[in-house]
């Protein structure tokens, strides 16, 4: 678990509405060496999305990034637009939620893919046409298919063409947004195989975000949990994944029945609520409006990040257990 | 279409022989001798199937105005309006879609505010004001360019250099004014359309590739943001032919414009108008086709499987 | 029991009506854009109601006008004076009078026309909603303006006649938007709901369809009377107006037919024009203020 490719340390990204400032990402520590895959869960709004954006400086105008983010020890946060450009792409990459729409529409998605490589290397056309060929293969998709529109691919052939263009220019990391959502279970299973087989031929780190656990149990090696803009708890995905510590984990673990685990086919118990407006965060924990465990200083006290052995975890309740 | 065309001139009761007394104040038999030659006192519908024969065959009948037929007429005013309104219709197509695109990346500057503004303005202007204004500014008043007609007389003899010059320089002004008319509608479309296209997910795509954004708005936001314009420019078709027509009359520009003042003032010339409204329907729904098949070209996903 | 119910029910409507209408009132008066039209509007308005009062017919009579002819602005006469030796100014005043009349006119029957296609078309769909829309489209196709010429050439020069033809050249607009509104409105669930309640289709028409394609009916209304403005004008200019009464248009027309241009007749020539834009403006900016309340998506972030 060398930190030495990507290191994210008290991110802050605040969004301006209305006059104020809210924070998306409230103070984000996290770190990734190379090979890596650590998976990062949350429900939408919880600022997954943001961090992913952060990481390539493609956050709208009206965003504030605060704190540091460091890719192979150069600082991205501030970073020029040239330096920015250079790194988007060719150092971190990523597959974005619903390919339906990352894909320009009138333009054939072989050519999408080329203008990928032409933009970071020095080869000729032919060149990048050859090596768009292998990326599809390797990512089986008929390679003759790069002629086609992308309206003519169906959702999980898309999803293909996507991560085949993530790895048109070797990025040592691969940002994975919500890779699987919106397809079909079969289709999920052959796209997660073929991340999984990517990652490990070209030793590729990778960041998943999904509100999909049962997409981390089969790929990340550690897990990350995040709500309201923080990181409530992470450790690694085989231990998260079936002792969540966190309530929040907890109730994310519950809602998905695991396959061949009989005792969990009980009914998922839903969570209550939302999560918080981030121009609106409750004061102490701010899960504990919708907590099912919260006590006596949750509603006060902010509880940090602490370390308990391999895990890590911002709870109250989990501080209170560990002291027995 | 034809039918319209045809019933609407001839559900006048009797407008054609009004107009005919009118020019000619003659005896009842001279009339009748002219009805019987147009062919009035025939039944109504075996009139409409001469006239669809007569359309077929290019004979669209006798100028009043004229009095010479009036497919000669039309045929010798085509070319000055295509001249003119196709020189416009591409610069202000070019120039008012430019305006747009700039528009909407500098959203929100002075500049993008300026240029909605002016679009507006052009917009609520009547062409026909527009163009008298120019010629009192830059023909009567700073003799720059010549006041009206598409030729200075006399210059037939000329070498045919000197000809285009002295074509150019009338073509001026009224190219200007419609060009001025005609381009506030296009930059305020490609402007809603390019900030449309901008806040789709393959900019975020493209950017995330690594690419400079002027090369992302070149080569992804524009080329789809013109395609919701190819097909408002063609609804617009209608816009340029009522430009044409009011703009050639004030520069007594000898185009089908100006013909059709002329057919409302000297009579009214009803198998004129006809043809010419013929004329001009006709032009458009061919616009519509081809703007039809261009946005099929440009677009991947019209007309495929 | 029954009739208290229904009473309250419509008061709750009425007074949820009259809320929306205070808080769209509000937003427009915060746009900008809007006031600065709709206080156009209003100074042109006021000058078409008082017209004669400011500027009483004797003073624009043919045979015994004021002044000599073509004089440049003066003292006594703030915009010059026509070839007939009338104030300019006069002749504008007057002129707001009759082209706001067949401006609005002209609005009203071609809304009319175009609200009942479009809704009829939209709510009974089928081949009701085809052989409507054909027609419409039809009618879309062709240029307006020689289809203007063309009526106005046959039916005669009368104002009626501008208003008339006017309308029937821009209601085809009007349809489409009402028809694609009412497709949409048709699918909301409250819809079904009303019908599942066996209201009648008069009911659900009135009662839920109308009043949601009324704001829209009412920006786009706003937009038809600047094209409508527009139209008139450029008819008066090309002949086709009533030759005995005074709009900005046929004020255009004398000038330019007594050579206003060469003659270098500036006062004569810029202030219809001038009013026209300002009016033109005037709702266009209204229209647009409209749009952005009613389309969230528009608003300004």
């Amino acid at each position: 678990m060398n930190g030495n490719l990507l290191e994210i340390q008290d991110l802050r990204v605040l969004y301006e509405v209305r006059g104020a400032k809210a924070p998306a990402v409230d103070g984000v520590d996290l770190s990734l060496g190379a090979g890596d895959a650590v998976g990062l869960a949350g429900e939408s709004g919880c600022g997954k999305s943001t961090l992913a954006l952060a990481c390539l400086g493609l956050l709208p105008r009206n965003a504030t990034v605060e704190g540091s983010m460091k890719f192979e020890g150069a600082e991205v946060v501030g970073a020029k637009p040239g330096r920015l450009r250079a790194l988007r792409w060719a150092g971190i990459s990523m597959v974005f939620q619903g390919a339906m729409n990352a894909f320009n529409p009138v333009k054939r998605v072989g050519d999408q893919v080329v203008e990928a490589i032409l933009l970071h290397e020095d080869v000729s056309k032919k060149e990048a046409s050859g090596r768009m060929r292998e990326l599809f293969e390797h990512s089986g998709i008929a390679p003759r298919r790069a002629e086609d529109y992308p309206y003519e691919f169906s959702g999980g052939m898309r999803q293909r063409v996507m991560i085949a263009m993530a790895l048109a220019c070797n990025p040592p990391l691969v940002i994975a947004d919500e890779p699987t959502t919106a397809l079909d279970v079969m289709i999920q299973a052959q796209i997660l195989n073929l991340l999984a087989q990517l990652r490990e031929e070209r030793n590729i780190a990778l960041l998943i975000i999904t509100h999909d656990l049962s997409v981390l149990a089969q790929v990340a090696d550690r897990v990350a949990v995040m709500y309201a803009g923080r990181i409530v708890e992470e450790g690694s995905a085989a231990e998260l994944l079936t002792t969540p510590r966190h309530p929040y984990s907890r109730s994310l673990v519950g809602a998905f029945p695991v396959i061949g685990d009989p005792a969990s086919r009980g009914v998922p118990t839903g969570l209550p609520g939302d999560p918080p407006d981030p121009a609106a965060r409750p004061p102490g924990c701010a899960f504990h409006p919708r907590c099912p465990s919260a006590f006596e200083p949750c509603d006060r006290i902010d509880p940090s990040l602490k370390r308990y052995g391999p895990r890590l975890a911002a709870c109250h309740l989990v501080d209170r257990e560990a002291e027995v | 279409m034809l039918v319209l065309n045809f019933f609407l001139f001839r559900i006048l009761p009797g407008d054609p022989e009004r107009t005919l007394t009118r020019l000619q104040r003659s005896s009842p038999s001279t009339i009748d001798a002219v009805r019987k030659e147009l062919g009035l006192d025939r039944p109504l519908p075996v009139q409409f199937i001469d006239y669809l024969g007569d359309t077929a065959r290019g004979e669209l009948g006798i100028s009043y105005v004229f009095t010479r037929p009036v497919s000669e007429v039309i045929g010798n005013a085509l070319w000055p309006t295509i001249l003119l309104v196709g020189v416009a219709t591409v610069g202000a197509t070019i120039i008012g879609t430019l305006i747009g695109i700039w528009g909407a990346w500098r959203r929100g500057s002075a500049a993008d505010t300026t240029s909605l503004g002016f679009g507006l303005v052009t917009y609520a202007m009547p062409e026909f004001w527009l163009g008298m204004l120019l010629i009192l500014l830059f023909a009567v008043t700073l003799g720059w360019f010549p006041t009206s007609f598409m030729s200075t007389p006399g210059l037939t003899d000329a070498t045919a250099g000197a000809q285009l010059v002295d074509t150019l320089e009338h073509l001026f002004l009224p190219a200007l004014t419609l060009v001025l008319a005609l381009l506030g509608e296009y930059a305020l479309i490609m402007r809603s359309s390019v900030i449309e296209a901008m806040n789709e997910d393959y900019v975020t795509t493209a950017r995330a590739k690594g690419m400079r954004e002027a090369l992302v708005l070149r080569k992804h936001v524009v080329p789809n943001a013109l395609l919701p314009v190819v097909t408002l420019a063609a609804l617009n078709l209608g816009f340029i032919v009522s430009g044409a027509i009011t703009v050639e009359t004030v520069f007594s520009w000898p185009g089908l414009g100006q013909l059709t003042f002329r057919a409302i003032n000297g009579g009214p010339d009803y198998p004129l108008l006809q043809g010419l409204f013929l004329l001009f329907s006709v032009a458009v729904i061919f616009a519509n086709l081809a703007a039809d098949l261009l946005l099929g070209l440009l677009d991947p996903r019209i007309g495929r499987a | 029991m029954n009739a208290g119910a229904a009473r309250s029910g419509r008061a709750v409507r009425r007074a949820r009506r009259v809320k929306a209408l205070r808080s769209s009132a509000g937003l427009f008066s915060r746009n900008k854009m809007g006031m600065a039209g709709l206080a156009i509007l209003v100074v042109f308005i006021l000058m078409a109601v008082f017209a004669d009062v400011l500027a009483p017919e004797a003073r624009l009579s043919v045979t015994n006008a004021p002044g000599a002819p073509l004089e440049p602005p003066s003292a006594r006469f703030w915009l010059g004076t026509d070839e007939l030796g009338r104030s300019v100014l006069d002749l504008v005043i007057q002129g707001s009078q009759i082209s706001l009349l067949v401006g609005f006119l002209a609005t009203a029957i071609s809304m009319l026309i175009g609200a009942l296609v479009g809704v009829t078309a939209g709510y009974f769909g089928g081949w009701v909603d085809v052989i409507l829309m054909r027609f419409t489209d039809w009618f879309l196709v062709i240029p307006f303006l020689p289809l203007a010429i063309v009526l106005a050439a046959i039916l005669g020069q009368s104002l009626l006649v501008i208003a008339l033809v006017i309308g029937i050249v821009t209601w085809p607009g009007t349809a489409r938007v009402v028809r694609a509104q009412v497709l949409t409105l048709k699918e909301r669930p409250y819809v079904e709901r009303a019908r599942a309640l066996g209201a009648g289709k008069r009911q659900i028409i009135g009662r839920h369809i109308l009043p949601n394609v009324f704001p829209l009916i009412f920006a786009n209304t706003i937009l038809v009377v600047a094209v409508a403005i527009l139209t008139e004008a450029t008819l008066s200019f090309l002949g086709l107006g009533d030759p005995f009464s005074v709009s900005w248009g046929s004020i255009l027309e004398s000038a330019f037919a007594e050579g206003a241009i060469s003659l270098g007749a500036w006062w004569y020539l810029i202030p219809p024009g001038l009013c026209i834009v300002l009016v033109v403006l005037g709702f266009t900016m209204c229209g647009y203020a409209f749009d952005e309340i009613l389309d969230p998506r528009l608003r300004k972030r």
